[in-house]
């Protein structure tokens, strides 16, 4: 089960009472419940010629694939290409997918071999995806700023101005980092499918998400402090 | 527990995939360490504000595009077949 998934089973790993757990405000739907139980059946429809099948599959997942296409690529024009190439890859190449993990999660690498291809041409002695050497804002910097949050930091922004913060801050992450953190903790994916859409380890996967994680929560300090909300 | 310890297992922590006896040796750690607390309270908080901020719309000339593009797909393949 991921993140977003256990916010809403209230399931997060959290000591009853502990006074400083957050109560989490009201979920949005998960990722996850999207992939509804005849996802095979439109795609062996789709296989066997039924647009009508594959057309349900792109209504099913336009917005997700768009929205992961901007998060990744911060950009509308390559999210449109990005989604539209993914979907119109998918339909040329469905003969090929045979069905050993979901169509979504063949869907989604699609897409971020798409997206990354954007990002690495638009900045191409910028955007690798080898791991960095050097870990100035990772594990080692954690304990440079604690401060408190409050309960609800986000509320004391505008929903605009709380979007416009965390497009910004995701923004900087380096890309690694930001499709391991979108993939698993935006999109719901699994650890599992995460590593194999990235073609990475597990472990890479666990490693390359406690950075993105740590990293956006250092960003997200100056605005949400407790020092800042007074 | 150390505090490094701590950050090191912090995501599976998070995820709830932490075996029993690391978890209650991490919350151990965390009822007498303030920094902890504060850096596990805060990583879940920013999770938690990600997961519930507002999904990005697609806009209808973008959805248009995109299926018109398909259409035209599906009349090329059904030529070619």
């Amino acid at each position: 089960m991921v993140p977003c998934q256990m916010y809403a089973a209230g399931l997060f790993a959290q000591p009853s009472g502990a006074p400083w757990i957050v109560s989490a405000s009201e979920p949005k739907p998960l990722a996850s419940t999207i992939v509804r139980d005849d996802e095979a059946a439109l795609v062996s429809a789709a296989k066997g010629g039924d647009t009508t099948a594959f057309e349900e599959l792109v209504n099913r997942y336009e917005r997700k694939i768009f929205r992961l296409g901007m998060n990744i690529t911060q950009n509308r024009e390559d999210a449109e290409d990005v989604m539209q190439d993914a979907f119109l890859k998918s339909y040329q190449n469905l003969d090929r997918f045979q069905g050993d993990s979901r169509f979504y999660t063949w869907l989604v690498r699609i897409a971020v071999n798409e997206a990354l291809m954007k990002l690495r041409k638009r900045r191409p002695n910028q955007v690798s995806l080898d791991e960095p050497l050097t870990d100035a804002d990772g594990e080692d910097s954690v304990f440079r700023e604690i401060e408190d949050w409050g309960p609800s930091p986000e509320k004391k922004f505008a929903q605009t101005e709380l979007n416009e913060i965390l497009n910004s801050v995701i923004s900087e992450l380096d890309p690694i980092f930001r499709v391991a953190f979108l993939l698993r903790d935006v999109e719901g994916l699994s650890t599992e499918d995460t590593a194999q859409i990235l073609g990475i380890s597990v472990a890479a996967v666990k490693s390359r998400l406690l950075r993105a994680r740590l990293k956006l929560r250092q960003k997200l300090n100056k605005y949400f402090r407790r020092s800042e909300t007074q | 527990m150390n505090c490094k310890k701590v950050i090191h297992e912090l995501t599976s922590y998070l995820d709830g995939v932490l075996d029993s006896t690391m978890r209650i040796d991490l919350e151990q750690h965390l009822s007498g360490c303030t920094d902890c607390r504060l850096v596990v309270d805060t990583c879940r908080k920013t999770i938690q504000i990600f997961c519930n901020s507002e999904p990005v719309p697609l806009p209808e000339e973008v959805r248009r595009r995109l299926h018109t593009a398909l259409l035209e797909r599906f009349r090329r393949k059904a030529k070619t077949i």
